[in-house]
């Protein structure tokens, strides 16, 4: 028996390392602003409806999440149709359209510089951690036709829309930027109508309605997932297993 | 009218059927008394794992392609339409996208499976043969396939590939344009490879595992020791005495195999689809934008073996056409394995020290060009790789010589354990 074993190592330990490279998490993501630690909770369902208020109230007269319904947020978010038209719905159109914005696209090009894009799909284009970190990122900069920069995406077109909330902060240069509330290097000189543990929330509902939005199909996944496992790990495997001893007791 | 009676004697239905069509013959011929080896090991759950597989991707593709919308302009929308709007789309899409991955690392694991016991050689060439077409078939689809969806990374990794077809001297740039429809991959680019991706590669596929397993049960099945079992047979019933019929041994210990392989396989689908990225890219969830490069662009990582040599092998005189007959040869290699080992015995448990390390080295050399494959090239990676190129060529190319001069161990009579 020990001889087999010792015959088998070296193909198995291939197999393993093969393994092991895949398992090994995707290291292609560019080198770029290091994102705060945050951890997205889109199942937390009161977050991502405040999310969703929060989105369609600051967001969504500029940006579209096109491939997301009206009707399907209400259904995911156990919203009625009545409270999707009072809480959700500016732009008049039905229940069962998808969020787009009116802004004409040509003008939001000459007025910005490019077009904001579609959110969609961006927490998985970048990732929960950097829609976090940018919504903090923004800081005063006079070289910019809005006046605000922004950490994670340099020279960004963006105005700082949620700065009447978040408060103004400049960047400080240098050292010693560690020690900083957030980690960022970046100073808060004129406080808004949030406090940073409000605002700091407030970006979490945001991010976890966009995570909400990028896949809200992301909960039935999981929650089927469970039940898939259980079967063929309690009652496939078992099965399986056994009919297959039960036949190789004559093969010697 | 008199009819002549099916000789397994059947009756009923079935002897009806039998008295017109081999159905009793074909079930005895390839399941019930096809006599496989009964040492197996771990090893030899990849070639049903495989068929597994292509039966998920047909299934799935034939519903994805109920939805799907080819085209520019269509096909991102429509991606999204069926993870959102689509019954039950996101589990079909997703079985779909990481049914790729797994496809290719089961058919890795099936190929060097061949490679450790020698499963290639006489009188199993032909079994070889189909597989290495079916391999180089199941790189077109899995081209094919990463581009439909039509994002930014279809769109550059189209482009990369594509133009590797303008590399060759005179009539490339018109080639390339030939097959893309367009000066870069574009509408017509999606139509066409939807269409190869869908009809003319899966019928390649399909017919060729056939003859694969044709091949494969007309001379019987190697083992782990590498010894003919027909050699042994029993002097009254003609069975080989290591022989038992592939059914019911075989399928229900495949079985075993199958749910092991639906549990790793569910749990990515279900628990992390985008496979940390390997099997959904980033630059993939945003559309196709032929004015925005990727950060970087890397094929999927079952491409990377082949895409580090592209990278390896430098340009001269003024074209980059060496990268690609390089790539290229490096599957072309496969095809010539049956001839190149020279060895007296099959399997590596028989085979010398030589051997042993070579195969060692060629499995870590492999997932080292996958791994510089996927990352960006500095001058130790490129030097990495191109000594990586060097070696896969290596471990062919010198077969012939090292099998031949590398000690071996005496092959038992019977199969061991």
């Amino acid at each position: 028996m020990s001889r087999l074993n010792a015959r088998g190592r070296a193909p198995v330990l291939t197999f393993l390392l093969t393994a092991l490279l895949l398992a090994a998490p995707a290291s292609r993501a560019q080198e770029e602003a290091k994102t705060l630690p945050f951890t997205d909770n889109a199942s937390n369902v009161a977050s991502v409806q405040r999310g969703a208020r929060d989105f369609m109230a600051y967001c969504s007269g500029c940006h579209s999440l096109k491939y997301l319904r009206y009707n399907r947020i209400g259904q995911d978010l156990g919203l009625s149709d009545d409270m999707l038209k009072q809480n959700l719905i500016f732009s008049g159109v039905k229940v069962g359209e998808p969020v787009t914005t009116s802004m004409p696209a040509k003008s939001s090009e000459d007025w910005f510089g490019r077009t904001p894009p579609d959110l969609s799909l961006e927490t998985k284009s970048r990732s929960p951690e950097w829609v976090y970190s940018y919504l903090m990122g923004f800081y005063l900069d006079k070289t910019r036709p809005f006046g605000v920069n922004n950490l994670f995406l340099p020279n960004v077109a963006m105005p700082a829309v949620l700065g009447e909330l978040q408060g103004w902060q400049v960047k400080e240069e240098g050292e010693k930027t560690a020690g900083h509330g957030e980690g960022l290097p970046l100073k808060l000189v004129q406080p808004g109508s949030m406090t940073p543990e409000e605002y700091k929330a407030f970006v979490s509902d945001l991010t976890n309605f966009m995570v909400y939005a990028a896949e809200p199909t992301a909960k039935e996944r999981v929650s089927t997932g469970w039940g898939v496992m259980f079967y063929l790990i309690f009652l496939l495997l078992p099965l399986t297993y056994f009919l297959k001893k039960e036949f190789w007791r004559d093969v010697h | 009218m008199a009819i002549i009676p099916n000789p397994h004697k059947t009756t009923g239905f079935l002897g009806w059927i039998d008295d017109r069509f081999p159905l009793t013959k074909l079930w005895k011929d390839h399941l019930s008394e096809y006599y496989a080896p009964k040492n197996f090991n771990f090893w030899y759950y990849f070639g049903s794992l495989a068929l597994f597989v292509l039966v998920n991707q047909l299934l799935t593709g034939i519903l994805l392609a109920m939805a799907y919308k080819p085209g520019a302009d269509t096909a991102f929308d429509s991606v999204q339409y069926i993870m959102r709007d689509v019954s039950w789309g996101w589990l079909i899409r997703y079985l779909h996208a990481t049914g790729a991955s797994a496809f290719f690392l089961v058919v890795y694991l099936h190929m060097f499976r061949g490679i450790l016991y020698g499963s290639h050689r006489k009188p199993r060439e032909l079994v070889w043969i189909f597989g290495a077409l079916i391999f180089l078939v199941l790189m077109a689809e899995g081209f094919c396939g990463y581009v439909l969806p039509w994002g930014n990374m279809s769109y550059w990794g189209a482009q990369v590939i594509l133009s590797l077809f303008g590399t060759i001297p005179y009539i490339g740039h018109a080639l390339q344009v030939w097959i893309q429809g367009d000066y870069t991959p574009a509408d017509a680019t999606v139509n066409r490879l939807f269409s190869l991706h869908v009809v003319a590669l899966p019928f390649m596929l399909v017919g060729l595992v056939v003859a694969h397993l044709i091949a494969l049960h007309e001379v019987g099945s190697n083992n782990p020791d590498g010894i003919e079992i027909k050699k042994n047979k029993d002097p009254v019933t003609h069975i080989p005495l290591d022989g038992i019929g592939f059914h019911p041994y075989y399928t229900v210990k495949d079985l075993v195999g199958v749910v092991v392989f639906l549990i790793i396989f569910s749990a990515v689908i279900f628990f992390a689809p985008e496979g940390g990225g390997y099997v959904l890219e980033k630059p993939n969830f945003t559309p196709a934008n032929p004015q925005v490069t990727p950060d970087e662009i890397a094929p999927s990582w079952y491409f990377c073996v082949f895409y580090a040599m592209l990278r390896a092998v430098p340009s001269a005189f003024n074209t980059q056409i060496w990268g690609v007959i390089v790539m290229f040869a490096a599957i072309v290699v496969l095809f010539f394995l049956p001839w190149l080992d020279r060895s007296p015995v099959k399997s590596i448990r028989y085979k010398g020290p030589i051997f042993k390390f070579a195969v060692v080295i060629f499995a870590a050399d492999f997932l080292m060009l996958s791994y510089l494959g996927m990352h960006k090239p500095n001058p130790l990676f490129t030097l990495l790789a191109r000594l990586g190129t060097l070696y896969y060529f290596l471990f062919f190319l010198g077969m012939p010589i090292y099998t031949k001069i590398d000690k071996t161990k005496p092959v038992p009579e019977r199969v061991t354990a």
